[in-house]
This record gives C-alpha cells, structure tokens and sequence, in this order.
C-alpha cells in the first residue's frame, strides 16, 4: 500500500514508570469488557453486591467512559440477603442511572424455599443455580459478566475468561476453547452463551487495594461493628432480620464482627474482628491463616464440589 | 494472600504502598507428566507463603488419602484441581496460579505435559514472558522437553529457565547436569531459543526454589525465585516500539463526541500526535486521551484508552490506529505458522473466520508449505493438518488486514480461526510476513456490472446448486431444469460433477482435502458465470456443510438456491445406475459418500425434494416456480 509522506513527529516523552500491576489488571479487564461490547448482543452484568462486584462495576464506568456501559445491572436474588446489601444494591444502581434487573425465582417464592426449611444446598441450587438459569433464557441474555477470581477456588483456576455455555448452561471442563493472547472468541450459536470473567487474574489482595485506591463504597457488613449473633457449631450467624429461627433457649449476642464474603445471612459466617478501616481489613487478611470461601457454607459439600456446581450451571 | 513480610504487622500502609507499585511477570511450566511440575508449582506456593492453615489441612488429609508420596504432604495437590485430574493423577487443562513476593507479583500458567494437550500449552504460553521447562534429571532431555522447548520459541517467549529437577535423585551430580545442560544447549540453537538459564533443584524438598542448596555447592547461578524476580518484562520491550492500537469500540454517548477504545499494543501515543488510522491510511492527529480518571497527557503499550481525533475520519471496530510515520502493513495474503487445535482436520480451502486484533474476516488456508514434526524437527508434505500439528501455510484473507510480524508483537501478529458450523477455536496462528504478491494484484473494476449483463438477457443471474448422494436424481432433474429453462428464452450454463472433474479438476482426487478444493473451484467458476448474467445450474454431491456455504457467501443475498435432493441411501444405492456402491461395498472405492465417507445433510435448503418416489418432472418445476416468486425470471 502506497502511502503519503507526512511529517516526523518528534516522539512523546514515555513515562519512564512501568505499569504496576493494578494498572495491567485493570487494563486487561477495561479490554475484556469492550470486546463483549463489541461482540455480544445482549451481555448483561451480573451484579452481586458484594466487593468484587463493586470493583467489576468500577471498571465498568472506566471501561466505557464517558459513555454509561452498555448493558444492565443483574442481581439473582434469593431474598434472603442482608438489609445493608439491599440499600447498596439500589443506591448504586440509582447513583450510577444503571438499570437494574431484579430476579427472584418465582416457584423457589411460590414454595416457599429457604435455608432453614430446605438446607443450604437446595436453596442455593433453587433460588440461585435455578434461578440465575432462569434470569438468563428469560431475557434471552448471550454474555454475562461475573466477578470470580482464579485465586478463589481449584475448579476456578482452570476456567477460561471467557467461558462458553450449552444451551442448557452447562460448562464443559474438558472442552473449552483454548484463548490465547488478548484474542477472544465470543462467537456462539443461538440459545449458547458464555459466562465472562474480567477479574479472573485479580487476587483477593488486588481487590482490596483497588477498592482502597479508587475509594469504591462497599456494603458496610465488611467493617467490624457490633451486630448481634448466634454461634451455630462455631459459626457465627447474624441475626438480619425477625425470619431468622432461634434454637430454644438461643439468644442472639451482639459482639464486634464482620464478613469477608457476603451472601445469603443465614448462610454467611461472620469473624469476631475489630477491623474498621481498609487498611486494618487487609491487614487481617494478610495476617490471617484461613482462606476466603471457608465462611461460604455451600462449599464445604465436598472435595470436587464447585466443579460439579459450576457443571449445574452455578456461576 | 500474599507473602508474609514484617511491614504487615508493623506499617500497613508503608507495605501497601509497596505492593502497589510491583510488577507483574507471567510464566509458565512445562514438562512431561512424571517431571514434578505441580509439586514445584505446590512448593512455590508454600514456600512464598500462599497456602493458607485450612488449605493446608485439606493437603494433608488428601495427601494421605489419594497422595503419591506415602502419606508425605504431596505438593501436586495443591494445584490438581479438577476431579477427573485427580482421578487420573494428571494435569489436564491450564490452571492459573497467583504469588507475590517482595520484588512481584507472579501470574503462573500450569500446563500438562502430554502430547495430546498441546493446545492447552500453546494456550497457556501465548501469554508468557518466561517459559521454566523441567527435566528429570534422571532422565535427561526427553522428546516431550524437545516438544515444549520447540513449543516456547513458536510462541515467541524470550526467556527460558532449564529446571534439572529431582537432583536429589542423582546425588547432586554436576556431571550429570553439566550433561543435561550441554545436551540441551545443543537442541536449543536449533529452535531459537536464545536466553536460557539452567539451575539444578529439587522441588520435593525445596533446594534451589527460594533459597540457596547447600546440596549443590558447584552451582553459583541465581536460584530460581531470584532469576523470576528479576528477568525483562515483555511489555518493558514493547514500549519502546513504535504506537499501535487495535481499535475495539467506538464511543458516541452523544453527537458531540466521538472516542476510539482500544489497549494499545505497542510504543506510546501523546496528545497532539500525528496518526494514522489502518487500513484507510487517513492521518488526523490526537486530541485528547480520554479516561474515567481525567485525560492523560500520554499513554503507553498495556493501557486501555480512548483517544479523540482533531478530524472525522471513518475509524471503526477492527481498525487500527498507529503513529502516522511508520505505520504497520495491510495486506491480505500471509506465511504463518500454524497450530492446529481441533479434532476435526484442517482442510486447505475450507473458509474459517480468523480473528487477528479486534477484526474478523473470512480467511482460508490456501497451501500447506510443509508440516513440523514437533519431536524431531523435521519438515514434512502435508495435505491436511490434524488436531495438535503445527505446519508453515499460506493464508489468504476476504479483506485486508492490519498486521506487524509475530516476532516483533504478538497482539497484531497472532490470530486464531474459528470453525464457522462449530464455533470453535480450532487453530491459533503466527504472522511471519505478508506475501508480497498481495500488494500488487486488485480487482479490476469493471464498466459493466452484473446487473447490466443479466438484464440485457432479460433475467437475473442466480446460482441454483443441487446437492445430495451419487444416484440421487440431481443431474436428472438438472438436465430437465435447463431444457424448461432455454426453452423459455434463458441463458444458462449446467456445471456437473462428473464434467468438471475431467477438466478443471483433472488434478484433485476424492479425499475430504480434495473435495473442499474441488468445491471451493466449482463456487469460483459458478460466481464468475453468474457475473456474465447467466443461471447457473450446478450438480455436484458437495457432502460438506462448509464448503455448500463457502459457495452460498460468494452470491448476493437471495441469488443461491440450494436445492437438497433428498433421496434415501438405500434408494439411491439400489439404483446404482454407475455402478459406483456396487464397487464402494467391495472396497474397490475409496472415500465413497454415503459409504465410507459422510454426507452433511443441509439443515435449511431453499428447496427439499424428497425424490423417493416422485418425478423429476415434478421437481423441475418446484424449482421454476420459486425462480419465479424471487423474480429471477
């Protein structure tokens, strides 16, 4: 190809400071975002309160400024997340002027499902599994956003950014597309769809020290207040609201607690903590000797567990 | 986590303010199945303090359950984490692991070691700066080591570390990995694999991983964890090149403003740069580079931008938007290197989507210049590529693209291909260099279109492709098709199998290969005959979806008409008017359709005729009859 000579421009002073590795992560999940944009038809975020959705949201903003991203907020809901993740959930979305798609699955309402009567495991594959499933064949969604983290969990580790579905939500661990470089096949049949993971190569450390720098708000249950709870077999459960079911003779105590991972109340495990501020949480966290997921009830079912979810359909 | 260092406790802020500005090396492990990757994977984690009091005691519950190393904390669990892998007591896909120390923060990608995973590999090292290949130093460099070590310099990483591990089992002899290393050295100066680093360890028990072996005192090298912490970042390389960006998105929130998005790939862009924008070869010149956080006076190659131009030139998704002084090629015919990574064949002429950067064109791999034999180096004829070969082919593309050679940045020198039907990624590729004839021959634009020539015979030009088994009925109710249509006053051209392959296709034979270019030459010739006006009847068994396609996408919409013959293999074959079943059954026919080779029914054929038992009369004027409707005549 022919070209017209134009004039040598003198080179412009390149920053002699190489990119930290905030700056790689939240670069490479800016460019992960706008290749869905670009791709997919009817992505949606999937928005589940808790820190790394609020740390996927910001790259959201980042990712498409200034335009408003370009696809809906989703929050499955069970309904029976804590108050404080409610208020988050509809001050941001109206904050931001996202919309918010709400979706609680209505035969799981219809029967009455809950953690008490039903257990953690059908409540969670009704009300989230089931109801996510439901969510996404309703509004005919192709690409959704989640934030998990590699770092999280042995099955998560080995999945791709971009993670194909069958019609049926099912993932196929021995058979996913390789991905390679920056390069990103979001190509699918009708009725397929992919699950997409900006923060794959986040670590829980990176989340906190984003949410620190960027100073996003998160759902105040992460810093240690007084609340009042039950020590159920060594976890400590707070008592959200007037559903929740005391053993006889059980009375809620108030002690200084707070949550490293955010889900369902009756299912969340709270630590005694007297961490307040950002920094004094990750401090915690650097200095403590147990993984995150180990307050999340629903993973304990079983060494191979999150993969056979995760092959359900669960996110 | 990260690694425990005194400041946690003592000056939070002081440690953030320092993890804040690490670095970030990704790497990768190779290695064959028994070499220990996963347990130096597993040590490095538990040596940089990444494995957590309830992790630990799941290790050593499992170690003692399903553990190889007799109730010894066995390290690979760590890391094995699917549960067929367990089963198996093998890695079988890329895992990603996480580390930091005081210096980095490490990303490592865990690939299995076994031939038939190759994909995974080249999947994990296309994002690599450094690739660390173990060896067992009881057994010296293996074909696998050759394998991965040929594998790494394909993928363009620029440092290697040569692992011997298991020392312990040699009774850390120098002699022994003097020879290893020497044996290596010598394989390596034939791949291009330049910077290597050789350090004997052991990852079992931790010698040479983060501290120094007192097991090894002959070796004066940095041990592993220093040479990580230290080695150059790619990216360090990339900006001192010249500015690239891959355009992804364009930003309108409103008439007053227009961005490009994209991450820029290579060197640097600067407001009130000059630039050209790929493959139009406008310039314009920067106005602002727009982030969430305010704009930017520069930006440099890994950051995700959106630049604002001084003019309105056309710029959209698949662009790209270079320094106006030396800008990147745009060609549309390349040698590449090619890793194959499906189960079903590479077929030369089959068209694929590729995607290189942010576009995507329909692309076909017009000829295999020679399979690798990844084991030994050697160059071999090929016809097809199967799942997991690698060969240097010819690539040409529908439209042309924006590229720089592979060695020089892999984000616009590496593609991949996506199966049209499947949707799969089925090969990635490397740009060497454009070919050059694709910068000198263009269409010629002709004065009299199509549209002229068609009229002038009083008809639209159309493409009327009959498919189905050998005894079907296609040529008989071809032949009557054309007689109804010349004696109406049409102009018409009948191209039949048998007819061409005595001609045009003298040279191609029946296998799957020789079919797709068979087909793929009958689509080109019918499209040129239906430029000069003509309809054209085309009587082929094309048993491949693909290539039925390929044929459908040359046309304008709504000018190919497949018309599937549908008739029974038993009928067909009862028929047998060329004796062509009778010699297949007796194994005297080779890749005989319907017998030892598949027929890909279409799914959506403008026309279905179920010819069992109808006439072919009949089905001559079905066709007539939506010629008709889409006012073709």
């Amino acid at each position: 190809m022919q070209l017209k000579p134009v004039p040598v421009s003198a080179p412009p002073a390149i920053s002699p400071e190489r990119l930290t590795h905030l700056q790689r992560l939240e670069a490479e999940s800016i460019h992960i975002m706008r290749e869905v944009a670009a791709e997919c038809e009817r992505p949606v975020m999937l928005y589940s309160i808790g820190k790394d959705s609020a740390v996927m949201l910001r790259l959201a903003m980042k990712a498409f400024h200034p335009s408003k991203p370009p696809f809906p907020l989703m929050h499955v809901d069970t309904g029976w997340k804590f108050k404080a993740m409610y208020e988050m959930r509809d001050r941001t979305a109206r904050e931001l002027g996202l919309e918010l798609i709400v979706h609680k699955n209505p035969e799981g309402v219809a029967q009455g499902i809950n953690p008490f009567d039903h257990g953690s495991a059908v409540h969670t594959d009704v009300m989230k599994t089931q109801g996510l499933k439901q969510a996404l064949d309703l509004h005919k969604f192709d690409a959704a956003f989640g934030g998990a983290r590699r770092d999280e969990e042995k099955s998560r580790a080995k999945e791709r950014i971009f993670s194909f579905r069958t019609a049926a939500h099912r993932w196929d661990p021995k058979n996913q597309r390789p991905e390679l470089w920056r390069l990103y096949n979001a190509r699918m049949s009708p009725g397929e769809s992919i699950r997409v993971f900006p923060l794959s190569n986040w670590t829980e450390l990176d989340i906190w020290q984003y949410i620190l720098l960027e100073s996003i708000p998160i759902v105040p249950l992460y810093f240690a207040a007084e609340r009042p709870v039950v020590n159920r077999g060594g976890t400590l459960i707070m008592v959200d609201d007037d559903r929740m079911r005391l053993n006889p003779g059980e009375k809620p105590m108030m002690k200084k607690v707070r949550f490293r991972t955010l889900g369902c109340y009756p299912l969340s495990g709270a630590i005694e903590s007297e961490a307040d501020t950002l920094q004094a949480i990750i401090q915690e966290m650097l200095l403590t000797s147990t993984s995150e997921r180990q307050g999340r009830l629903i993973d304990h079912d079983g060494a191979a567990s999150m993969e056979k979810k995760k092959q359900e359909g669960y996110f | 986590m990260a690694h425990v260092s005194n400041l946690i406790s003592s000056d939070i802020e002081a440690y953030l303010a320092s993890h804040q500005h690490k670095s970030l090396l990704r790497f990768l492990t190779c290695g064959s199945v028994d070499d220990g990757k996963s347990t130096l994977i597993g040590r490095l984690l538990y040596d940089s303090k990444m494995v957590f009091e309830d992790q630990l005691a799941a290790l050593e519950k499992d170690s003692k359950k399903v553990g190889t190393q007799g109730g010894e904390i066995d390290f690979a669990l760590l890391v094995d984490g699917l549960a067929a892998e367990r089963e198996q007591g093998i890695t079988i896909d890329v895992a990603y692991r996480f580390f930091s120390t005081d210096k980095r923060k490490f990303i490592v990608a865990d690939t299995p070691g076994h031939e038939q995973y190759t994909r995974n590999m080249v999947t994990g090292a296309s994002t690599a700066d450094l690739a660390i290949i173990l060896i067992d130093a009881r057994k010296g460099v293996l074909t696998q080591t050759r394998r991965h070590s040929f594998l790494v310099s394909l993928l363009g990483i620029r440092h290697a570390v040569l692992a011997v591990n298991k020392m312990d089992l040699v009774g850390w002899s120098q002699e022994v990995f003097d020879n290893i290393v020497a044996d290596y050295r010598a394989f390596a100066s034939q791949i291009d694999l330049k910077d290597i680093t050789a350090i004997p360890i052991s990852g079992l028990q931790g010698d040479n991983i983060t501290s120094r072996s007192t097991n090894a005192p002959w070796y004066t090298g940095p041990v592993l964890m220093e040479h990580l912490e230290t080695v150059e970042i790619d990216e360090d390389r990339l900006r001192g090149q010249a500015f690239r960006m891959p355009v992804q998105w364009v930003n309108r929130p409103d008439l007053d403003f227009r961005g490009f998005a994209g991450t820029i790939t290579s060197g640097s862009v600067a407001a009130g740069q000059q630039i050209r924008a790929l493959p139009s070869g406008r310039t314009s010149t920067v106005t602002r580079i727009v982030t969430h956080d305010g704009d930017l006076k520069t930006a440099v190659a890994g950051q995700a931008v959106t630049l604002t131009l001084a003019d309105e030139i056309d710029i959209s998704r698949g662009d790209v938007i270079a320094v106006a002084d030396q800008p990147p090629e745009v060609a549309d015919q390349f040698e590449v290197n090619l890793v194959w990574m499906a189960g079903e064949a590479m077929l030369p002429g089959r068209s694929y989507w590729l995607k290189l950067g942010t576009k995507t064109v329909s692309a076909q791999v017009t000829h295999i210049k020679h399979k690798i034999n990844v084991n030994t180096l050697e160059h071999t004829a090929a016809k097809t590529l199967e799942l997991n070969e690698i060969a240097v082919c010819n690539v040409s593309t529908d439209q042309p693209v924006v590229f720089t050679p592979y060695a020089q940045d892999k984000d616009l020198g590496g593609f991949i291909l996506i199966d049209r039907m499947t949707n799969a990624t089925v090969a990635a590729g490397m740009v060497h260099f454009a070919l050059r004839r694709s910068h000198n021959i263009h269409w010629q634009a002709l004065d009299v279109s199509r549209d002229v020539r068609a009229s002038s015979k009083g008809q639209k030009a159309a493409v009327l492709w009959f498919t189905g088994l050998s005894g079907s009925g296609k040529s008989t109710i071809a032949n009557i098709l054309e007689k109804k249509l010349v004696a109406g006053g049409r102009h018409t051209y009948l191209l039949d199998g048998d007819n061409v392959r005595h001609g045009l296709n003298r040279d191609l034979g029946f296998t799957d290969a020789d079919r797709v270019e068979n087909i793929r030459r009958v689509g080109e010739v019918a499209k040129l005959m239906a430029d000069a006006g003509l309809i054209v009847i085309v009587s082929f068994i094309s048993p491949f979806k693909a290539e039925r396609d390929m044929a459908r996408r040359l046309m304008p919409e709504g000018e190919f008409i497949e018309i599937f013959v549908d008739t029974p293999l038993d009928v067909a074959e009862s028929r047998d008017v060329k004796g062509l079943y009778k010699k297949a059954r007796a194994g005297q026919l080779k890749h005989f359709t319907g017998v030892d080779s598949p027929y890909e029914a279409p799914e959506n054929p403008e026309i279905h005729i179920r010819n069992a038992s109808g006439s072919a009369e009949a089905a001559a004027d079905e066709v007539l009859d939506l010629l008709r409707a889409r006012r073709i005549i």
